[in-house]
């Protein structure tokens, strides 16, 4: 099957592949929506990954918060805001760390406008 | 007979909904942006139908990777606020109108377009922040809401053809319903935004204007633009715009514009927000 909308630089589809990837990744994710599971997993987060038939690779970008890494690993940004919302963070707070910008940076980058298109 | 009033467009960005509930609307950050919504909230009180369909999609809340319906339309008589991982918002619970969803979602099957039926579920910032931005801070929602979730989350999302289309059965579903109800449809999400990924931040503000144009003049041409564009153009997240296509094919093919705005940014995203009325 065809896939153009691999070709865009910066930039990872969520499709059918990513989600079957993704599945326990994303559904680990959505445990976090629960007051008490966000409890358990901020007092041992090893252990609470360990009750989820994750790769191990997932299981370390999740405890890095590497949202890159977690993305290619089949992560979805909507499902990962269960984690950042976990550690207290706003979307913006987490998305800027994908882009090698500081904080500081992005915020300044979006109140001017945004990143332009033709930067790529 | 029921009919379709009236259209409104409008982002959801979560950011919005934490600065209204955190009474953070008044800053230099944010005045801009609710400026652009007091038009709207004088129009909407003066026009405040009994029912919304509103058109949204979940973010991973009510629905995760085990169900994934394109369309799924609400027929329960309530829904909560989701607890998205923060705690719910502290809006009032969204009251439903089972009777007409119940006939729209018949209505809509015979027009072939195979919908899923929720009877429960709860409703997340997708849903709530544009109520919060056309209503402010009520006790109640003024109005009952028939939500229609979509799956923009898991590519692909349908067609922006299949949405306009969806769009033109629901009119038709409405105006054949015996009560005599006034009803708005909203379409939300967007505009230009990525959220992931070393091109996240992304803004095309001459697409997003581009496109608010092309829904008002001529949806028909611009439901016709393939995933593609929307997604190397305006950014990962921008194919949420496919819905308000589903808002603009329940409206005649002329509309009135009461309302336009544009902003950016609020939090990585632009927002965009319409108000249109069927043209006389």
């Amino acid at each position: 099957m065809k896939k153009p909308y691999t070709e865009i630089p910066g930039t990872t589809i969520f499709d059918m592949d990513q989600a079957r990837k993704g599945y326990y990744l994303n559904q680990f994710c959505m445990s976090l929506m629960k007051a008490e599971n966000r409890e358990r997993f901020k007092a041992d987060e090893s252990a609470y990954l360990q009750e989820w038939p994750m790769t191990p690779e997932q299981r370390l970008g999740v405890i890095a918060r590497d949202f890159n890494r977690l993305i290619s690993l089949g992560g979805n940004i909507f499902f990962l805001a269960k984690i950042f919302s976990t550690d207290g963070k706003s979307v913006q707070q987490a998305v800027c760390t994908m882009t090698g910008m500081t904080q500081e940076q992005y915020a300044h980058m979006m109140s001017n406008g945004g990143r332009p298109p033709a930067a790529g | 007979m029921a009919r379709i009033t009236a259209g409104v467009a409008t982002s959801h960005v979560p950011a919005i909904g934490a600065a209204i509930d955190n009474q953070k609307t008044g800053t230099d950050y944010w005045r801009p942006l609710f400026a652009g919504y007091e038009a709207s909230k004088q129009w909407m009180a003066a026009h405040t139908p009994d029912v919304v369909i509103l058109v949204y999609n979940d973010h991973a809340s009510a629905f995760s990777l085990d169900i994934v319906p394109t369309f799924a339309i609400g027929c329960a008589d309530h829904y909560a606020p989701a607890d998205e991982g923060w705690g719910a918002r502290p809006v009032p619970t969204v009251q439903g109108h089972p009777e007409l969803a119940a006939h729209v979602t018949q209505s809509v099957i015979e027009q072939n377009f195979d919908l899923t039926i929720v009877n429960r579920m709860d409703v997340d910032h997708g849903l709530t922040v544009p109520l919060s931005l056309l209503f402010g801070q009520p006790k109640a929602w003024p109005v009952k809401v028939i939500p229609l979730a979509v799956n923009v989350l898991l590519y692909p999302p349908p067609s922006g053809r299949r949405c306009f289309e969806l769009g033109k059965a629901i009119r038709r579903a409405v105006e054949s319903f015996d009560e005599d109800l006034s009803v708005q449809i909203w379409g939300t999400g967007g505009m230009s935004h990525q959220l992931q990924g070393a091109r996240a931040g992304l803004i095309n503000s001459p697409w997003d204007n581009a496109f608010l144009d092309r829904l008002i003049e001529d949806p028909e041409g611009l439901s016709r633009v393939p995933h593609l564009e929307y997604l190397r153009e305006a950014g990962s997240e921008a194919i949420e715009l496919v819905m308000w296509l589903i808002m603009r094919g329940a409206l005649h093919d002329r509309v009135a514009v009461r309302h336009r705005f544009y902003h950016v940014p609020a939090s990585n995203t632009a927002v965009g927000h319409l108000v249109l009325e069927n043209a006389p």
